[in-house]
């Protein structure tokens, strides 16, 4: 029997833009207020978890086709590498850095090293959560 | 102030670690990248150690964040000691792997895990701050579940199993004995801790906590009666994963205990340093009862573990300059020697493809040079002189009796009496009688690829025992630091 995906499948096209989309704004949010790369890489994960749910495997291996585990490395090297810019202004390692500029669009905008190290966060967290349940999923088959 | 070779030790194995990853699948530029930096790593702690040892304690204050607000990194002489022997440890068995390690495994993230768990091990040794002392602890635990259950066989599986169980069991009572240090005290800095534990009234709550935390950690260092775990989860994984975790995890718990019952219970030394000392006895006794039962080369060395962590804390607990220099060297010695001994059972394994002593035989006419290297081991770790075990053993019983602590003394010449006759059976089994196996003569297993990473651990040994009189006074410089809670605090506190 061929089962009907259709309420599945348009849904998700809409609400997996709003969790991804939400998920970058709590990540912008982060390091001030509520939000910040952990909690923002969970929501993009479970985006993505979603689209897996609602289509096949395959399909969304064709449109993300990028290995986790390496992803999970290149997460850690952003983040380590950006603790180590306190090294070159003689502070300690992690020191952050922040200051305030104009940007066009944006208007003033508050630029830190904080958040570099976030996006390596993010990146870990995304691609931890993504290769854990994929690799459940795929152990069943 | 900068002193980011406080922390080296810490990052070097983890961005190895990381960049790894990166080579999962490429066999050669893994091992030329571990390689280079396990030799790194071994070098910034020597370098560490000897930069404390010109200018004192130092610190590291991780983001700007001034103690006690910041997570602090304190290097002192005896976690700089510590991060030497465990990159000695760590390059020793990492050039074991090479040689031992199936190609399946290194594709399984062996190196980047190796590495990782070396960042959490110096980690827990380096750190400031007793949460992070957690955090490190978790980052070890972590990479040894992977590393301990790598290659998968039902054996490992099983024992793995409750490895993994009880560690998460003495993960979540150190974090309620953390949530209870804080409610007391309100601050989770060792140094802040020291300080504030010192000025408060010492009620029956500071003892609650303390014995809270010696639970923990025993249960990591495998102290009676909490080292059930030990001898069979070590049993699984291959000699390279089991050597590293017999030299250097169980150190991480003793290591923490030194640092806890020396800086921050320190006020009711009656209480918690006699539970110590009883624990010490009990832990020399039961293991090497366990030793001697065994017939099987890794057990009896898992029960060998089990009763040396006893001696450590043995020192610990006498509780005098003397005793405790005694303990350090003790460590010093323990590592190498534990360490170099597993390997000699993983090359014995490879010789003859069984642990089992009654199985072997007659290696001594085929392999003379690897006999002889584990009878210098062997007696070592029984504590003969001139070699390395003796002078650890020998400065704690004259502090024992010292002390007037004859029970103990006593107890720890009886079992140091019980480690000779463990060893030496061992050697009688493996090297004396008549080959078991055919055709050894003709077409001996190539041993000299194995043997390269331990010949320096068993020069070590003989060096330790040699220029004792040195390493000793070093050892004492230790002790009298470890004594001197007020140079920590200071060094912690500048302004």
């Amino acid at each position: 029997m061929k089962t009907n995906y259709l309420m599945l499948h348009t849904i998700t096209r809409i609400v997996t833009f709003i969790i991804l989309s939400f998920s970058i704004y709590l990540f912008f949010a982060g390091h001030n207020s509520p939000g910040g790369g952990f909690i923002g890489g969970l929501m993009m994960a479970s985006g993505l978890i979603l689209l897996y749910l609602s289509f096949d495997l395959k399909t969304i291996k064709r449109v993300l086709p990028f290995d986790y585990s390496t992803l999970i490395a290149t997460g850690l090297l952003i983040a380590l590498l950006t603790g180590f810019n306190g090294l070159l202004f003689g502070d300690p390692f992690l020191t952050q850095y922040f200051d305030y500029f104009e940007l066009p669009i944006l208007g003033e905008v508050e630029l830190t090293t904080a958040l570099p190290f976030d996006l390596g966060v993010f990146i870990v967290v995304v691609a931890i959560t993504l290769l854990i349940i994929l690799t459940i999923a795929e152990d069943d088959s | 102030m900068n002193n980011i070779v406080v922390l080296l030790p810490v990052l070097i194995p983890f961005v190895a670690g990381v960049i790894l990853i990166f080579f999962k699948n490429f066999s050669t530029i893994q091992r030329t990248i571990s390689g280079l930096a396990a030799f790194i790593l071994l070098f910034s702690s020597v370098f560490l150690t000897y930069h404390v040892y010109q200018d004192g304690i130092l610190t590291l204050e991780a983001g700007n964040w001034s103690a006690p607000f910041g997570i602090i990194f304190v290097a002192d002489l005896f976690a700089g000691l510590m991060t030497i022997l465990s990159g000695i440890v760590g390059v020793a068995c990492l050039f074991f792997a090479y040689k031992t390690i199936h190609k399946d495994r290194e594709k399984f993230y062996f190196y980047p895990f190796y590495f990782f768990l070396l960042t959490g091990v110096n980690g827990a040794f380096l750190t400031g701050d007793i949460f992070n002392l957690f955090v490190f602890f978790e980052v070890m635990l972590i990479s040894s579940y992977i590393l301990i259950v790598m290659g998968g066989t039902k054996y490992q599986l099983r024992e793995s199993f409750k490895y993994v169980v009880i560690n998460i069991f003495a993960s979540a009572l150190f974090l309620i004995a953390l949530a209870f240090l804080y409610s007391l005290t309100g601050t989770l800095n060792f140094a802040h801790l020291a300080q504030r534990i010192a000025e408060a009234e010492q009620t029956g709550v500071f003892n609650v906590v303390a014995i809270l935390l010696l639970i923990v950690f025993a249960m990591k260092a495998a102290l009676f009666p909490l080292y059930f775990w030990l001898p069979n989860s070590y049993y699984g994984p291959p000699t390279a994963i089991a050597a590293i975790f017999g030299g250097l995890l169980t150190k991480v718990g003793v290591y923490a205990i030194f640092r806890v019952f020396t800086l921050v219970f320190i006020h009711n030394i009656d209480f918690t340093h006699s539970v110590i000392l009883f624990l010490a006895g009990a832990t020399m006794f039961v293991g090497i009862l366990g030793a001697v039962a065994k017939f099987d080369f890794r057990h009896i060395l898992s029960y060998q573990i089990i009763s040396h962590v006893g001696y450590m804390i043995m020192g610990l607990a006498l509780f005098t300059p003397y005793a405790i220099a005694g303990a350090i060297f003790y460590i010093a010695h323990d590592m190498i020697v534990k360490t170099s001994l597993f390997l000699y059972a993983g090359v014995t394994q490879k010789i003859t493809g069984t642990t089992d002593l009654t199985k072997m035989g007659g290696l001594l006419r085929t392999y003379p040079l690897l006999g002889w290297l584990f009878f210098i081991s062997a007696i070592a770790l029984a504590g003969i002189p001139p070699l390395s075990g003796f002078f650890g053993k020998f400065a704690m019983i004259v502090a024992g009796l010292d002390q007037g602590q004859y029970i103990i003394v006593f107890i720890s010449l009886l079992v140091g009496l019980l480690t000779l006759y463990s060893m030496i059976r061992i050697f009688i089994y493996v090297f004396w009688g008549e080959p078991k196996i055919e055709n050894d003569k003709d077409n001996p297993v190539k041993i000299m690829p194995l043997l390269l990473p331990i010949i320096p651990l068993a020069a070590l040994t003989i060096a330790m025992g040699v220029f004792a009189e040195p390493i000793f006074s070093f050892s004492m410089e230790i002790a009298e630091q470890l004594l001197d809670p007020s140079q920590y605090i200071e060094s912690v506190f500048k302004e």
